[in-house]
């Protein structure tokens, strides 16, 4: 089992890197600053569709104010426009099985849920009609990454001292590029290995022994390739991953897992790219990659306490199992083959410890920006070691920039300790809870965590579909999303008004194994034991009263 | 005259003179900081600083938790005296810090008496109490007076006792005109008579903001100082938030922990060692500098001399001593060594300028003979600007000359005698070495040439090295012609020299290396380097100096010496340094507290916590009191070393950062797992 798990794992990470490198060279190019505006037919595909949207990309570089506010804009509409599709889904076109209206809150939280590339599901995936399916949901598939990538993006070409550039052309060369051309290749490949895509009803069968079965099809492949790739983890099916038609067999299995890790891995490599300094970009790669090795080999190591195949989907067997879970919760994609509830304790330690950090990978383009974060705080703790004011890339990290950075590792601790605090106190809180004790406080302590990371995998066994539920984890999906993008935008604003202080042998190094370990600490000390208390009360004592 | 360089105090720590001793703390600056310890439990004063405004609060909620809680008396009591420690503690260390810079403002208040005044009304001198002075009143000041109040000397020279102010007892020149006409008031006058402008009205002067920046009176946080408090308080928010939710999910869990513990828990995550030290770092670093002799005025410019990249240095006065001097003696045409070196010994026999001197002194240290007897009856030439040549006329009726080359041709040829043909060559060759030529002459026959040279002061080599390796960048300016500054600054060992350089000059080399992002550095003394001083990110003007460069300098050295400049950069940096170092410290003991306090808040409910218990406490009481008492006691332990500051030797970012982590960040994780442990088995054999 052993071989078959360490087989399995290293030719992902080794397939996953290679193609991840290669994107994010891609990346780099094309979304490098200034002067190369792509000339190809995309190019000019890009450009068109950028004037009917009134936008000359060459003429309006943006301040960090008007990217956030196209940014804010953007999602205000289509939050709106899915709202108002989820409320009247039932009265309008493409609703073959008749689904009913949504009620308000989970109309909110749905919506909110998607636009945040969360994909936290309170509703099952059956109760929606194909027009939402597809408009709503398939759009915000595509949408909701996109988001965290252009911002991801700006604050990279703040820091590489270049414009942040114009949200809407961001927004239409990721998609254009990236998402469609990628999801394209792989819905085929998953068509060819079994995964439905239609557009046909439901089909009523009749079983051996003579019962009716209703069979849920729908256009999955579709849906499926653009979940994964675009870190959001929305099912299908209320089974998410583990129903065999999102995920027939161990082939799309794998597939999925390679989508799930592709843009997030690539990211720093597209980093080192446009900052001008590719060791950089390995550096992050690397001490992410290594977080991640930890997490999973971790979570595998929960096999050996847990022996029995208990919480397992049996198709993939333990080690598919535990791979996923562990990478669903790393690139903070939230799609699940197994209810991760009824996994070891320890497995679940793992997975809130991959959500809390948000960086071992972390979702597209937010992922990252967690990076970054990590390592203005790590470059401002021991940059004064050497005596010198702490600058990250030149630029020197002042009181405007740490208290930015301060408000935004507030911002999960805060949503995850006092949701979970809240809800463990008032009564819709507490009586969702489906297994009471530490193991109920790993449930409300997991949900609230994969609401703040924009995960969205469940727990699963609480009872989260009302309105308690579907409004207080919308507050931490809103603000865990949006708090962290607009002031790293900031960030990024005000590094780009400075100016730059040469880089020399006597200047803080941000591209040795040396800053690579203590961006390790300042993730463990300052991301982690924060939640260390909590995590004793929940898994941990889980774990020791098994 | 050259001192062997091995003498010489560079290359090391920066020689603190020996009043600045950073190690004794006297007992009476102990008794007054105790005392101030208490006066600044006062929550108005604890407020602005939320870390241990925290702890303060938590305090008092722990002392009533003893005094109305029946349960467990006697661990909440020890919780409200450890933690009323720790905030005693961080107390007491501020006031420690500020307690020296308060016996330095008491010495200098001692000068600041009143005294009486001659004061100018009309055609008439009124005494009036210096008290009374405002600015643009004239005063006179004769022997034996003090200067009533600062200001500028309009007529008269005198020799004025600046010990007051600058320790410093040979007393000074000052004279009416030029860059030495500025007086301090509190001097005194030792000789001749002068008539002074004051130039400040009362409460203004340089005592008076000399008195109110040692004293601390008027500190702010300065950029750093405040970014980081920043982070800290949000890093206790957090932790905050951590410890508040806590009770809520142990009441779901059926237990309860009691407010102390929670406190106890709360102050052991958030960063209070730090916290407690940090205004006492700052005010020590200040204190560090003024304990140099260079008043700074403000914590935000010793903070920015930690981050200076290139220094701008004069040569004359600064690099070099400022006068030439003969370092060789060239015969030309039939002359020999001998014989040139007798003429240019003749020539200088009554030569009190330190080129003349210095001639006498090369033919010393050469053994050549010197006929000092020669003088007798000699008449003496001096050099007259017309002439540009000085010498002697000797009693045998020979005539010594040396000079400026032309000047001794034209002399020689007027007398009919011959141009050795290699004398220009000579000379040419001197120039280009970036010497001064001095021509000798006997009557008709030139017999060769004297090497002067601008000598650079002993030591400087070694300095400029030094700053290179802490990779900052020198630059010379100088009036001299490229030549003679090419030589001067390749044997200083300067990385960059402006010659023939203006005071329009210097500031364009500051805005140039500013707009390369680079922090410059810069030390003067004369008005026309005002400008420039202001310029600059650091700059440093002499006491000597004039008022004008004084005003526009961020810092002042009292001793005059423009190459403290590199120990206040020292300063700067290690100021910064002692900032993270403790702050690094601060957070990784928290791993080793996690583990001591975790375990032990929920033993009594989760017995299978014990496993997690690696350090092997006694008791959960125990382990919570030893951490908490580790807490406390850090904070007075590492008091020295916020004073002295984290020690600082020049090598490149990556080294000094792989060592202060090891120090501080790896030694921060393991310390508190020794410490805790060994605090532990005391209290275990105790209780």
């Amino acid at each position: 089992m052993w071989t078959q798990f360490l087989l399995q794992f290293w030719i992902l990470l080794v397939i996953a890197l290679g193609a991840a490198v290669l994107l994010g060279r891609y990346i780099g190019t094309v979304f490098a600053p200034v002067g190369i505006r792509k000339t190809d037919w995309i190019g000019k595909l890009e450009r068109r569709l950028l004037l009917l949207l009134g936008v000359d990309e060459r003429k309006q570089d943006q301040s960090w104010v008007g990217y956030s506010k196209s940014l804010l804009l953007v999602n205000l509409l289509f939050f709106v426009g899915g709202y108002l599709l989820l409320r009247f889904q039932g009265s309008l076109p493409l609703n073959p099985n008749g689904a009913v209206n949504l009620d308000w809150s989970t109309a909110l939280h749905t919506t909110i849920s998607f636009m945040t590339n969360t994909d936290q599901q309170h509703y099952s995936g059956e109760a929606l009609s194909y027009l939402s399916q597809t408009f709503v949901l398939g759009t915000m598939l595509f949408v909701a990454p996109t988001m965290a990538f252009t911002v991801c993006i700006a604050v990279i070409r703040g820091l590489a001292n270049q414009p942040l550039g114009n949200f809407y052309a961001d927004f239409v060369r990721f998609i254009l590029r990236i998402l469609i051309p990628v999801s394209f290749l792989f819905g085929l490949l998953l068509i060819l290995l079994g995964v439905p895509q239609t557009f046909g009803g439901t089909v009523t069968v009749t079983t051996l022994e003579g019962a009716k079965q209703l069979i849920y099809r729908g256009p999955i492949a579709a849906f499926e390739v653009i979940k994964q790739l675009g870190n959001n983890g929305a099912g299908f099916f209320g089974a998410n991953g583990a129903h065999p038609f999102e995920n027939p067999n161990q082939y799309v299995n794998f597939i999925q897992m390679f989508l799930m890790l592709l843009i997030p891995m690539s990211l720093p490599v597209a980093y080192g790219k446009m900052i001008g300094s590719a060791k950089q970009g390995r550096l992050f790669l690397g001490v992410m990659t290594l977080l991640f090795i930890m997490m999973t080999f971790g979570m595998a190591g929960s096999l050996l306490a847990n022996p029995t195949a208990h919480g397992q989907e049996l198709r993939f067997g333990q080690i598919g199992t535990i791979l996923y879970s562990s990478i669903t919760t790393a690139a903070e994609t939230g799609a699940v083959n197994a209810m991760h509830d009824s996994l070891h304790p320890l497995a679940g330690l793992i997975q809130l410890g991959n959500m809390m950090l948000n960086v071992v990978y972390g979702g597209t383009g937010a992922g990252f920006l967690n990076v970054l974060l990590y390592a203005f705080v790590a470059v401002f703790l021991t940059g004064l070691l050497i005596g010198r004011t702490p600058t990250f890339l030149g630029k020197k990290l002042e009181t405007f920039e740490v208290k930015l950075m301060a408000i935004t590792l507030l911002v999960p601790p805060f949503l995850i300790l006092v949701g979970t605090a809240v809800s463990m106190y008032v009564a819709p809180g507490v009586g969702a809870i489906s297994n009471p004790g530490y193991h109920g406080l790993s449930q409300v302590l997991y949900e609230f965590t994969s609401a703040t990371a924009n995960n969205g995998s469940g727990f699963e066994g609480l009872g989260d579909a009302n309105v308690y539920w579907n409004v207080s984890t919308s507050f931490a999906l809103f603000f865990g999303r949006y708090i962290p993008l607009i002031l790293m935008l900031a960030i990024a604003g005000s590094l780009k008004a400075k100016p730059a202080v040469p880089q020399d042998e006597f200047s803080f190094k941000t591209d040795t194994p040396l800053f690579g370990t203590v961006f390790l600490g300042t993730v463990v000390l300052v991301g982690a034991l924060t939640f260390l208390p909590v995590l004793v009360l929940g898994p941990i004592a889980d774990w020791l009263t098994m | 005259m050259m001192e062997p360089i091995k003498d010489q105090p560079t290359g090391q720590e920066p020689n603190v003179p020996e009043k600045a001793s950073t190690s004794a703390v006297n007992p009476s600056i102990a008794k007054q900081a105790t005392l101030d310890a208490f006066k600044k439990l006062n929550p108005a004063h604890m407020v602005k600083q939320p870390i241990m405004f925290v702890v303060w609060i938590g305090c008092l909620l722990a002392i009533g938790y003893t005094i109305f809680i029946d349960e467990m008396r006697g661990f909440n009591l020890a919780v409200s005296i450890i933690l009323f420690l720790t905030v005693l503690f961080a107390n007491f260390a501020e006031s420690i810090a500020e307690g020296r810079g308060k016996a330095q403002a008491d010495s200098l208040k001692a000068s600041k008496a009143d005294v009486m005044a001659r004061k100018r009304v009309g055609q008439m001198i009124e005494t009036v109490s210096s008290a009374t002075l405002r600015k643009g009143d004239v005063v006179f000041v004769r022997t034996g007076e003090y200067v009533p109040g600062d200001g500028e000397i309009i007529k008269g020279l005198a020799s004025i006792d600046e010990s007051a102010i600058t320790g410093e007892s040979a007393p000074v020149i000052k004279e009416a005109g030029g860059d030495f006409s500025s007086v301090i008031g509190g001097t005194l006058v030792v000789s001749d008579e002068i008539e002074v402008r004051i130039t400040s009205n009362p409460g203004e002067s340089f005592l008076d903001q000399m008195i109110a920046l040692v004293e601390g009176a008027s500190r702010q946080k300065t950029p750093n100082e405040l970014a980081l408090s920043t982070l800290l308080t949000s890093l206790t928010l957090i932790f905050l938030l951590v410890v508040m939710t806590l009770p809520v999910f142990t009441n779901y869990l059926g237990f309860d922990l009691s407010g102390p513990i929670l406190i106890a828990l709360l102050v052991c995550l958030i960063p209070t060692t730090i916290g407690g030290l940090l205004s006492a770092i700052g005010i020590a670093g200040m204190d560090r500098v003024t304990r140099f002799n260079v008043i700074a005025m403000s914590g935000k410019a010793v903070e920015a001399a930690g981050d200076i990249q290139t220094i701008i240095l004069d040569k004359t006065g600064t690099i070099t001593f400022g006068n030439r001097m003969a370092s060789d003696i060239l015969p030309v045409g039939a002359a020999t060594t001998e014989t040139v070196f007798s003429g240019a010994t003749l020539s200088s026999l009554a030569d009190e300028t330190p080129e003349g001197r210095s001639v006498l002194e090369l033919a010393e240290l050469r053994n050549m003979p010197i006929e000092q007897k020669q003088l007798d009856g000699a008449e003496i030439i001096p050099f007259r600007a017309e002439t540009r040549m000085s010498g002697l006329d000797l009693a045998d009726g020979r005539r010594v000359r040396k000079g400026a080359g032309q000047a001794i041709q034209q002399w020689v040829a007027d007398q009919g005698g011959e141009i050795p043909s290699n004398l220009q060559e000579t000379v040419d060759q001197i120039s280009r070495l970036g010497g001064t030529p001095l021509v000798v002459a006997i009557d008709t026959e030139i017999l060769g040439v004297i090497y002067l040279k601008d000598t650079v002061k002993p030591g400087m080599r070694e300095q400029f090295d030094r700053l290179r390796e802490m990779g900052i960048k020198t630059v010379m300016c100088t009036g001299d012609n490229p030549l003679t500054a090419a030589t001067i600054a390749r044997e200083a060992g300067v990385d960059d020299f402006v010659a023939e350089c203006t005071p329009e000059d210097k500031i364009r080399v500051i805005k140039r290396e500013q707009d390369a992002g680079h922090l410059v550095a810069m030390t003067g003394d004369g008005t026309n380097d005002a400008p420039a001083l202001a310029q600059a990110d650091v700059g440093l003007a002499m006491n000597s100096g004039t008022q004008a460069a004084k005003e526009a300098a961020n810092m002042i050295d009292l001793d005059s010496n423009p190459t403290k400049i590199i120990e206040v950069v020292e300063i700067g940096k290690q100021l910064l340094m002692t900032r993270g170092a403790l702050t690094t410290f601060s957070i990784a003991n928290d791993v080793a507290k996690y583990f001591a306090i975790i375990p032990a808040i929920f033993m009594v409910a989760i017995p299978q916590m014990e496993l997690l218990n690696i350090m092997r406490l006694d008791s959960p009481t125990t382990a919570i009191l030893s951490a908490l008492i580790f807490n406390a006691i850090i904070i007075p332990m590492l008091i020295p070393l916020s004073m002295k500051g984290v020690s600082y030797k020049p090598m490149t970012a990556d080294q000094l950062l792989g060592r202060n982590l090891l120090i501080y960040g790896v030694g921060g994780v393991i310390v508190p797992f020794i410490g805790i442990k060994i605090i532990d088995v005391l209290l275990a054999s105790i209780l």
